[in-house]
């Protein structure tokens, strides 16, 4: 078991070495990680976890890969999306031009989630979906739209759920207990890194999704990155949270109209 | 060897937390427990069921029904007051962080479950050390038998209810056979046991 100054240790090493930030990651669950991490990699010490930590980059990005929780599922919580579906898809049909960020993205089983109700919706060709992580390689996974095949019976339930009426098996192909996802949703998806606790603010949209992230910051890092998305919506967008996640905290509070009972905000003018 | 009378308990005010673990059976040891309850209660309740991995609230609601205490459903970063009853909401692992605030965390299913038992029973040893009672409800896994095992060590209390009162014997059962349990109880014991440890109580 990890003691709270050898995470302080550790945390400083990899801010001082590599410049990645998780100071203001929550403690609990970044020691739950760092220990199941400390016993899958078999290290005798925590002096030769720290050790190789500090001189191996290939091997800080599995640690990080491996700290940061890249659990994802298409169409979690269905009764979202269907919120999504019936009150802000709507609001959006009179735009040019749909920008959206799912920040946080891990391996992008909700940005295609979202590609596949903007399609049903006759909104997909003029949208466009960033997709950032801090992660590189579960953006690489994401690109590819190459999931496991297993859990699609589990999702395809939730896209009924969800008010979804196709076919779900019918937006993918099976091979060798993979599914590949129909091009037309990757070439609407722009992937790229970018971390919450160090990077600016990039594009002004429409729509951002940031679920399941937060829950692991602190209340110092929830705020800035709360503020990073309030000056990154313009008036009358919308902003998606995790089912536990909450603006109550928050100064943007109270610029934002909540939806129904789903964690949806409406920015207002 | 575990006992099953149940000794007046001269650390009761040192109490700050009463975990409640469970799984298949348990609902219905808490809806008998929580209306016995009298406010004020001077340690807060935290209640970690598996349960269907649904975001509706009808647990919490059922449950609040049955006693006058808050009883809440756990948002992240909200803050653990005495007198007060958490439930572990569905489909997300509940931490305890040292300021005494929650976090959640959606990480892999630990024993099959999320909410884990003993992630949550972990978590709060670490930090709320001998003033910390476990109590493992009947269930039909072995999850909660190393939480019961980590309270112990941090110098908490651990309680288990017994097997043949249970429902589905097998969680208690493997956290007696494997943890250091202080003692074992029916369910009127139960009640008269968390009854006690409230030091409001005369």
């Amino acid at each position: 078991m990890i003691e709270e100054q050898e995470v302080d240790l550790l945390l400083t090493d990899i801010l001082d070495i590599y410049g990645y930030d998780f100071t203001h990651y929550t403690r609990a669950s970044l020691k739950r990680r760092i220990n199941r991490l400390w016993t899958l990699d078999k290290f005798p010490s925590f002096a030769e976890l720290r050790y190789r930590v500090r001189t191996d980059a290939d091997y800080l990005k599995r640690f990080i890969e491996e700290l940061t929780v890249n659990v994802t599922e298409m169409f979690r919580d269905p009764l979202f999306y269907k919120t999504l579906r019936t009150q802000v898809l709507p609001s959006l049909m009179a735009k040019p031009f749909i920008r959206i960020w799912h920040a946080g993205c891990s391996t992008g089983e909700e940005v295609f989630s979202m590609a596949i109700i903007l399609k049903e919706a006759n909104l997909l060709t003029k949208s466009l979906l960033y997709a950032t992580d801090l992660n590189s390689e579960v953006l690489e996974t994401a690109r590819k739209g190459i999931f496991s095949l297993a859990p699609m019976k589990q999702y395809s339930e939730n896209y009924i759920l969800s008010g979804g009426t196709q076919d779900f098996s019918g937006y993918y192909t099976a091979h060798y207990g993979r599914v590949k996802f129909s091009e037309e949703f990757v070439q609407k998806m722009v992937f790229s890194t970018h971390n919450l606790v160090s990077d600016r603010s990039f594009n002004e949209f429409d729509l951002i999704l940031c679920r399941n992230v937060l829950i692991y910051f602190d209340k110092a890092l929830q705020e800035r990155v709360l503020t990073l998305f309030d000056e990154s919506l313009g008036p009358l967008s919308y902003l998606a949270l995790g089912a536990k996640e909450t603006l109550k905290f928050s100064t943007i509070q109270s610029r934002y109209r909540k939806i129904e009972n789903e964690k949806l905000w409406q920015k207002l003018k | 060897m575990a006992e099953t009378e149940i000794k007046p308990t001269p650390e009761r005010s040192d109490c700050k937390v009463v975990l409640i673990g469970g799984s298949t059976g348990s609902i219905e040891v808490l809806l008998d427990l929580l209306p016995t309850l009298r406010a004020p209660l001077s340690f807060a309740i935290i209640i970690v069921l598996h349960r269907k991995n649904t975001a509706d609230s009808t647990l919490a609601d059922l449950l609040s029904h049955k006693t006058s205490l808050p009883l809440k459903e756990v948002d992240d970063k909200d803050s653990i007051t005495a007198g007060s009853i958490y439930l572990a909401p569905a489909d997300y692992h509940l931490l305890i962080e040292q300021n005494a605030t929650f976090s959640l965390d959606d990480s892999e299913k630990v024993n099959h479950s999320r909410p884990s038992i003993d992630v949550t029973f972990e978590s709060a040893a670490e930090i709320y050390g001998p003033s910390l009672v476990g109590v493992l409800l009947s269930g039909a896994n072995a999850d909660g038998k190393d939480g019961l095992i980590a309270i112990k060590k941090a110098g908490g209390l651990a309680v288990v209810q017994q097997p043949e009162t249970a429902q589905a014997a097998f969680m208690p059962q493997q956290a007696i056979l494997n943890a250091p349990i202080d003692y074992v109880v029916t369910i009127p014991e139960l009640i008269r046991f968390v009854n006690q440890l409230n030091s409001f109580n005369d």
